[in-house]
């Protein structure tokens, strides 16, 4: 059984009451850290608990509060990014909506080592429900002293707010977030500034992931260095993976990145195993953005290791052989799906998410949606493979924010690790509107195949 | 022209006071869902230019934020609005399939109304319900773990409660 | 404050040069001038806010400075990137820029009509400057292009949706000259579009200076268009008396007539003061105005060619126009006198438009 710190209670009954939760030992951690610790004391102990963000890029927590500007007399904010539209991704839902007050508390605590009196939780508009959800944690944790004015006698006011976005995947890029929350369009900014010098109405301002904030109360409350000594190397602490796909247990697992990817997916406290009794195809471990990989690559690397469930071990190889953690949206394929298909969605998703401000993203999501349909229908060219790369070459890296990268790197994954079954699609465009490729050489039981020059 | 109810222009009031002074524009997403939900589901210009009026802005900045968000709808849609999703993870659960049945059992297109104003068939990118797929949203709420049965049940529902309230 | 300037050495293209601290690596390379200038097809001096956007401009930084020399992974926007001390910057003399600037203006392009020979701008088009200096032979994009609504923006000011590049300086303009904004950018992604919403005139005083920013023939002068084609026209500085504008501008004659008022432009295509709408749109008598001489063109358009005609009407021939040049986006045209038909929307023809598809009587369908 691994280590649990943010969902070990999160199915005790009644835990999203305040009662509950309190009971259980909640706000504990603002306690500790208003009435004993100074805010830079806080940041410290993050710091030494190697918290990395939890929202996708994997930056660590505590240096990113730590460069966060503190010019005298300008206010600085905190904001909650759970905006979480990334395909695959459904953890910060599962934490807002069964133990809500954790991020509450996360925040009050972060709050106050950041100095922020008036913090946001930026929330996707589709998860209305659970606006609803935190406006009522938020409420009773402010008739019971934990926000306000002067919190514990410790001089600190803080109030948090919920404020619904209204359905674009990219405000959760943390620059459009914020020009969302000012009530514009969802447009990222061009960097620099970064937020930690001028945010949120041109204020210093720290974005983190639900997750990240939440993970700061048992950081509290076991310390940072018991904190950084569970799981393994820079991947500290515990993440939570939202499973999905063709398994047959989908839904939120807390790991302590310690478990291989194997055991992940087979295992009964876990996956339980692929869906139906079929076998694995492939995976995107990380949420959509990711690389995706084939079965074998997937459950071993390509030095022949296992693949665990850890930011280094996930990436290990790079994009060649490996992938990534990303945001932690586990997406999996059985020997029954189809690739194309699959990536096909995938650009569609982009384009339809891009903002249109960059003229590689703008134009190059659509193109490569429109070359991958007719792929996917039977109308595609052996050259539309090799266009496909060069457009994805020609977005990557070359775009106002990493949305570019994130809607070229499925579709590069896709045909560096597929290319025979995209081929498939055009020679035999018949065939492959009726039936799957199937699983061909890279299949679970087969061995490792040497790594494709990049 | 449709104003607030005195009920609506106080929770305005109170989402404006969150942000600092002079930063109420910060208002117009949230302000614009409740615009909608009071003003029949959709947003009119005249509705968003009275959203513009309260929150002391240009009607273009209104335009500019309205038209960027999926959730906003621009023209009247049916009281029922069926938001399926078909992204990566719903398409490998059978969203396809879930689409088509719906499509011929209301028979309307993606993007349509029933003739009766009933239903409106929308098909949306992943809702963070991938878990639970596949799945779709019906108002404020989520329908997870779609079949055909659930998807008869539901328009059953809709139906029902169409006639009971109002 | 310091009362000297602080000064930076930053190398492009093996050319070293100090600027002042606060210069970006765009301004620093149009001070060297000539090809280490980077192309900017959005970036805007005079607009506050512009830029980081068409990615056009985009450089290697192969040392960051001399405090941290390690290079910058990503190519960066020039327009947007500041200089450092002892920054080493590769433009023309880096391949990865070549490669990425040759992607971005054919990205630029795909659904870019190809109705240059019936465009107001051709001849002064940025993106047709880029896109034979950079550009690749024929497109590779095989699907209609992308159509939009009509919108009328009233008396002066035509807007062509499908030629724009969404480099949003109309809406800085508008956002910084005017007092009321009433066009901006609406929708996202592919669909994002230049539009009012609900119909309405662009008329504030100086409104019309959005013509001349944009880069492309997207926004174009209402009372001038399709009355003649740019190169067949004289540019002319000349001034006059304005309450609301320094009155100072370029005339566009051909003989006697006034064909057309712009604000004046420097070398880098930017105006170098705003005009008002009475100006530009109004004073269309050579009385109005005095006439201090010939316009020095720069080096980006195609009217440097130095093709003047007054008297004699051309056969548009362009190769012959633009001095040899032979831009690929207006080879796809047939017989230019032929396509010359205002009424006929190239950009819903897909691919290369032939002559036939103007006999056709009934319009061509686009998707
Ligand atoms: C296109 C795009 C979408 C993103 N979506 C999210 C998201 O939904 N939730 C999130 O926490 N971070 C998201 N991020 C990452 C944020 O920009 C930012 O890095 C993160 O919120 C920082 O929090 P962390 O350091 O706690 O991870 C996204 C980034 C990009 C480029
Ligand atoms: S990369 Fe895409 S989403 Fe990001 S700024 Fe550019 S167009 Fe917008
Ligand atoms: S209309 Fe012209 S100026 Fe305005 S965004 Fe488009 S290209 Fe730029
Ligand atoms: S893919 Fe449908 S909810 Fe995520
Ligand atoms: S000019 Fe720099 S990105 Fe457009």
């Amino acid at each position: 059984m691994g280590k649990k710190l943010l969902l070990e209670k999160a199915h005790v009954p009644g835990i999203r009451n305040y009662d509950v939760y309190r009971r259980e030992g909640g706000y504990r951690a603002v306690e500790k850290a208003l009435k004993t610790m100074s805010p830079d004391q806080v940041t410290e102990e993050v710091k030494k608990s190697g918290l990395r963000g939890r929202g996708g890029a994997g930056f660590p927590a505590g240096m990113k509060w730590s460069f966060l500007a503190k010019p005298e007399g300008v206010p600085r904010y905190l904001v909650c990014n759970a905006d979480e539209s990334e395909p695959g991704t459904f953890k910060d839902r599962y934490l807002m909506e069964f133990i809500p007050h954790l991020l509450v508390e996360g925040l009050i605590v972060a709050s106050y080592a950041l100095g922020s009196n008036r913090t946001f939780i930026y929330i996707r508009g589709e998860y209305a429900w659970i606006v609803d959800i935190l406006e009522q944690a938020i409420a009773e944790a402010k008739n019971n002293g934990w926000l306000g004015k002067n919190i514990l006698g410790s001089g600190f006011d803080c109030e948090i707010y919920v404020q619904r976005g209204a359905g674009a995947y990219i405000c959760g890029e943390e620059t459009a977030l914020i020009e969302s929350l000012e009530g514009k369009r969802g447009n990222p900014r061009i960097k620099p500034p970064f937020p930690a010098v001028k945010g949120l109405w041109d204020c210093p301002t720290v974005v983190n992931n639900v997750e990240t904030i939440a993970a700061v109360v048992p950081i509290m409350n076991i310390t940072g260095e018991e904190y950084a000594k569970i799981g393994v190397g820079k991947s500290t602490g515990t993440k939570l993976i939202s499973a999905c796909g063709n398994i047959n247990k989908p839904g939120v697992y807390e790991i302590d990145m310690t478990i291989s990817v194997e055991e992940f997916i087979y295992s009964e406290e876990y996956c339980g195993g692929i869906a139906q009794g079929k076998r694995l195809k492939a995976c995107i471990p990380g949420g959509s953005s990711v690389p995706i990989l084939p079965a074998n690559l997937l459950l071993k690397t390509a030095k022949g290791e296992n693949r665990m469930m850890n930011y280094e071990s996930l990436s290990d190889g790079g994009f060649a052989t490996g992938t990534m953690m990303g945001s932690g949206g586990f997406i999996v394929l059985d020997e029954d799906q189809c690739v194309v298909r699959h990536t096909l969605t995938l650009a569609r998703f982009y384009r339809h998410e891009s903002c249109g401000q960059c003229s590689p993203c703008r134009e190059g999501t659509g193109w490569m949606e429109k070359i991958l349909k007719n792929i996917e229908y039977g109308k595609g060219k052996k050259s539309d493979i090799d266009l496909l790369w060069d457009i994805q070459r020609k977005i990557e890296g070359n775009t106002i924010c990493p949305l570019g990268d994130a809607a070229a790197w499925p579709v590069a994954a896709a045909i560096r690790h597929f290319r025979d079954e995209f081929e498939w699609h055009v020679q035999y465009p018949n065939a492959a509107q009726n039936r799957n490729y199937g699983l061909a050489h890279y299949a679970d039981p087969l061995p490792v195949v040497a790594a494709p020059k990049a | 022209m449709a104003q607030f109810s005195a009920e609506k222009l106080a929770k305005v009031n109170e989402i404006i006071a969150r942000y600092p002074q002079g930063k109420q524009k910060s208002a117009l997403i949230p302000v614009l869902h409740i615009a909608q939900e009071e003003f029949g589901g959709w947003l009119s210009a005249e509705t968003m230019d009275y959203v513009a009026s309260i929150l002391k802005i240009e009607p273009i900045e209104v335009y500019e934020v309205a038209t960027f968000y999926s959730m906003y709808n621009l023209k009247p849609v049916g009281k029922y609005v069926f938001e399926v999703c078909q992204t990566g993870p719903c398409m490998l659960n059978g969203s396809d399939d879930i689409i088509e049945y719906i499509k011929s059992k209301l028979g309307i297109k993606v993007g349509e109304t029933t003739a009766d104003g009933l239903f409106t068939l929308k098909t949306v990118e992943c809702l963070g319900a991938c878990g639970y797929a596949p799945m779709m949203q019906i108002g404020k709420h989520y329908r997870e773990h779609l079949t055909k049965q659930k998807v008869d049940a539901i328009i059953d529902e809709c139906e029902r409660n169409a006639v009971t309230n109002n | 404050m310091a009362d000297q300037p602080k000064l930076f050495k930053v190398t492009i293209d093996n050319i070293t040069i100090e600027v002042e601290a606060g210069t970006s690596i765009l301004n620093a390379a149009r001070m060297i001038g000539g090809d280490v200038a980077p192309p900017a097809m959005c970036y805007y001096s005079k607009l506050k806010g512009s830029g980081g956007k068409c990615r056009t401009c985009l450089v290697e930084v192969a040392a960051g400075s001399t405090a941290d020399p390690r290079p910058m992974p990503k190519l960066v926007a020039s327009c947007r990137t500041n200089v450092m001390d002892g920054m080493v910057v590769k433009n023309i003399t880096s391949e990865r820029v070549q490669d990425a600037r040759k992607g971005v203006v054919e990205l630029l392009l795909i659904n870019h009509p190809l109705d240059c020979p019936i465009c107001d701008q051709a001849g002064e088009c940025h993106l047709q400057d880029l896109s034979y200096e950079h550009g690749a032979e024929g497109t590779r994009y095989e699907f209609p292009r992308r159509q939009f609504e009509k919108h009328n923006l009233g008396p002066y000011i035509q807007l062509h949706m499908t030629r724009c590049i969404l480099c949003y300086r109309c809406v800085f303009t508008a956002d910084q000259l005017t007092n009321k904004r009433v066009h901006g950018v609406l929708d996202r992604g592919d669909h994002a579009e230049i539009a009012t919403y609900i119909e309405k005139a662009l008329d504030n005083d100086f409104i019309g200076n959005v013509i001349d920013v944009c880069p492309v023939g997207a926004l174009t002068d209402k009372t001038f268009r399709f009355k003649n084609r740019v190169w067949f026209l004289k540019p002319e500085d000349a001034h006059c008396s304005c309450s609301k504008c320094s009155g100072k501008v370029t005339l566009w004659r051909r003989g006697d007539e006034v064909f057309r008022v712009t604000g004046r432009k420097d070398q880098w295509g930017e105006v170098q003061d705003w005009i008002c709408n009475e100006c530009r749109f109004e004073k269309k008598k050579t009385s109005d105005w005095v006439i201090e001489g010939p316009t020095k063109v720069s080096r980006h358009s195609v009217i440097s060619a130095n093709h003047y005609v007054d008297t004699v009407k051309p056969h548009e021939a362009l190769p012959e126009v633009m001095g040899g040049r032979n831009p690929r986006l207006l080879m796809d045209i047939h017989s230019i006198s032929e396509v010359n038909k205002p009424e006929i929307d190239l950009s819903k023809i897909q691919g290369p438009a032939h002559s036939n598809d103007f006999k056709k009587s009934e319009k061509p369908k686009g998707q």
